[in-house]
């Protein structure tokens, strides 16, 4: 335990409110659903308290300085033979970064949710969940051991598959929840296995003496660390929507944009890359799973680029681009620039929540205007917008800041934070050349992302509006309860990068230095490599030209007069029609996953082994054995004492002949 | 001695009252069978008891008791039967069947 007076024993008030915050709700949402004030006032109330007894937890922590991390042990949860598991929280250098990312923006975006939210029916109920979310996002980052994490882990899977499905009654809505709990659950299973690997290798769960046992109870690059890590990557390809189980990030666009910023692009889905950085040991033990880990996410990284170039829905092409900076930030920690991905980590929680909020305004700008005219047209459809910085300056503006820091111009936010991931693997690919290959496919990624980003902001906020001559007298600028975090998330987009500017830009690297005592062991098996500052200044300027290029080309490419509204639009012809078909990996997963898992439930689990074996041959066929037998027995009970005698004479002399043989 | 053919009227007797309950359908004459073979087997007890001893011969007269009370309840149950049904053939007396 900590020495007293350092606030730190707030810690745990940290996750605790916003699970205050979720039984007020939850009950408000059963008793008074109508009661909106009370509910808003606790909703956001919860969550600001939350990020102050953050603060003044990490505010502590600093004034500390530990060398190890602190755990704070609240009660014992699993005491099973030789395995014992607390429920404890953890604040080191990498929990601290998260606490203050996932309560700050939390509280941003709860604040945004009044707004957008207000005349929703399910309100109290919308924020009952919200306030459920983050108090299992902030188990999962405090957590000490993998059970604890994994509880969060878990906790966060079923908010998220209740905000997406939260208006439930459309199927689609609905299918899109199923979908994202489903193709989850193939990710917990490795995640579940890698911690049944990692406690009978180590014998332990806790981090601390996980992580200190791991180099000497596994051998570096053997096959038993390389499964433990590789199960765990795919536990974070679920989570974290990366190739191969990103299909459900998409879909999951089905709920209220609010929770597409605070689950789908700001937190939940950054679990993975929180878990790859906190059990850093591990993967640096294994440098097939380290490269495993960087190639899925170049990959990714241009894969789900490529297809938000042609989408049309504006929520779609967040989230294709949510999917493609999830694997920045895995090449970045594959690589083994923790603090790089980290840094990309924290700046994408900014510009992509206020990308995410933005679209939320632009939407609800537009749904207000086509429901005062009755009209039945898409609200999200790019096709259908056009021309609307001049009803909506304040987003437009601000969203133009998060383009900006997401396409990597300097000084914005993002440009810091991903040419360091890109120069990092640059550095190692001097000694290993795959990951030169990364690197190109992040450069390439980098060009789409200026390009699909200029792209969705030229479509919605440039040009002729296509909205529709009465609705447009109807779009207006949302209140500020929406506009507030968006300017709250403005400046931190565009400024954001302050916390690590590299030694090239005369910075100090604070980030990289903070997080320096977690990744020290990682760090000393695979020293950083130094590039000369020559080599790095040419890869900033690269990374700039390619970003300068994208902008440009999208610029200069697109005809703003050429979309017409999306009722009207002919489909997509040539290479053009497979990116907006998504490049049919649906449709592929479709065919070769889910309708031979479907086939087989209902032919052979259902048809087969349940109706006929189960249902037929074991249930009733027992019953019907055991009418036949008494049967069998009835047709003996005559109701005529002579036969009962004949029976019994009978008997009485089998027995005689048995004993006198 | 006698013992072989008190025996052997004794096993005539117990086959008879066999072949009379498993054939006889009138339950008066099933219940005089029973106490037949009763009988028969109390002859049994007797002419042992001169090899064996005086228990059989205590025996037997356990056996009489019980058989009177036997017949005192058998009679009483065929009279009330009798009185239900107006019929003591057991052939027409099967309620009791699966």
């Amino acid at each position: 335990m900590p020495p007293p007076g350092f606030r730190l024993d707030l810690l745990w008030a940290v996750p605790a409110l916003p699970l205050l915050g979720f039984v007020g709700n939850g009950m408000l949402a059963l008793t008074r659903p109508k009661a909106k004030t009370a509910v808003s006032i606790i909703g956001v109330g919860v969550l600001v308290l939350s990020f102050a007894a953050a603060v003044a937890a990490v505010a502590g922590f600093v004034r500390l300085h530990p060398a190890a991390p602190l755990v704070f042990r609240y009660w014992e949860w699993m005491p099973v033979g030789d395995l014992r598991v607390d429920y404890a929280l953890e604040l080191d250098y990498l929990s601290a970064v998260m606490i203050l990312v996932v309560t700050g923006v939390s509280a941003l975006i709860h604040v945004f949710s009044v707004g957008y939210m207000g005349e929703d029916p399910g309100y109290a109920r919308y924020f009952a969940y919200l306030n459920l979310f983050v108090f299992f996002m902030l188990t999962l980052v405090l957590g000490s051991s993998f059970p604890v994490m994994f509880v969060g882990w878990e906790g966060v899977g079923l908010c998220s598959y209740l905000l997406i499905g939260f208006w439930f009654n459309e199927k689609i809505n609905a299918d899109a929840g199923l979908k994202a709990f489903v193709v989850n659950r193939i990710g917990d299973f490795g995640f579940l296995v890698a911690m049944f690997l990692i406690f009978r290798h180590t014998g332990s769960l806790d981090f601390d003496a996980v992580f200190a046992q791991a180099p000497t109870a596994f051998t570096a690059g053997d096959a038993a660390i390389t499964a433990t890590t590789l199960l765990l990557l795919l536990g974070c390809t679920g989570k974290s929507a990366q190739i191969p189980l990103y299909t459900w990030l998409p879909d999951a666009m089905q709920g209220p944009t609010p929770v597409s910023a605070l689950i789908h692009a700001a937190t939940m889905v950054t679990a993975g890359v929180y878990l790859v950085a906190r059990c850093n040991v591990l993967f640096a033990l294994s440098p097939l799973s380290s490269a495993t880990v960087a190639g899925v996410g170049a990959l990714t990284a241009l894969f789900a680029a490529t297809i938000a170039l042609k989408q049309w829905d504006i929520k779609r092409v967040l989230a294709y681009s949510t999917i493609s900076q999830l694997g920045y930030m895995f090449l970045g920690v594959g690589t083994g620039a923790y603090a790089a991905g980290l840094f990309h980590l924290v700046t994408h929680a900014f510009f992509k929540a206020l990308l995410f909020l933005g679209s939320g305004s632009v939407i609800h700008a537009m749904h207000h205007a086509y429901h005062a005219t009755h009209s039945h047209e898409d609200a999200q459809d790019l096709r259908n917008m056009g021309g609307l910085r001049h009803h909506l300056p304040w987003t437009a503006g601000l969203m133009w800041i998060a383009t900006l820091a997401i396409a990597g111009i300097p000084p914005f936010s993002g440009f810091f934070s991903k040419d360091e991931i890109l120069g990092a693997a640059f550095a190692r690919g001097t000694a290993e050349p795959i990951w030169l290959a990364y690197w190109v496919m992040g450069i390439a990624a980098a060009l789409l992302t200026a390009f699909y980003m200029t792209r969705l902001m030229l479509y919605a906020f440039h040009g002729p509006n296509r909205t529709g001559e009465a609705e447009r007298a109807h779009l207006h600028e949302a209140p500020w309860s929406m506009t507030g975090p968006l300017a709250v998330l403005g400046l931190l987009s565009f400024a954001g990068g302050v916390i690590n500017v590299p030694a090239l830009f005369g910075g100090h690297a604070f980030l990289h230095r903070w997080l320096a005592p977690v990744t020290a062991v990682a760090d000393q098996m695979h020293p950083e490599v130094a590039l000369p500052a020559g080599v790095e200044w040419t890869l900033v300027a690269a990374a700039v030209l390619v970003a300068g290029l994208g902008i440009f080309g999208a610029v200069r490419l697109l005809r703003l007069e050429a979309p017409v509204p999306a009722r009207v639009a002919p489909p997509e012809r040539g290479f053009a029609r497979v990116l907006w078909k998504k490049w049919y990996v649906d449709e592929v997963y479709d065919a070769i996953i889910v309708r031979p898992i479907q086939w087989l439930s209902r032919e052979v689990l259902w048809k087969t082994i349940d109706a006929r074996l189960v249902d037929g041959v074991m249930v009733n066929g027992s019953a019907a054995t055991v009418r036949v037998f008494g049967w069998v027995g009835s047709r003996l009970q005559t109701g005529q004492v002579g036969s009962y005698v004949l029976l019994f004479v009978g008997g009485v002399l089998l027995v005689l002949w048995a004993a006198l043989r | 001695m006698l013992l072989a053919p008190a025996l052997f009227v004794s096993a005539v007797l117990f086959t008879l009252g066999v072949g009379g309950v498993l054939l006889r359908r009138n339950a008066i004459v099933i219940f005089m069978c029973v106490e037949l073979m009763l009988n028969a087997v109390n002859l049994t007890f007797v002419a042992l008891a001169q090899q064996l001893g005086v228990a059989g011969q205590l025996f037997v007269l356990f056996v009489m008791a019980v058989a009177a009370a036997e017949a005192a309840v058998g009679l009483a149950i065929i009279l009330a039967i009798y009185r239900h049904r107006h019929t003591v053939n057991l052939q027409n007396i099967n309620l009791l069947k699966g």
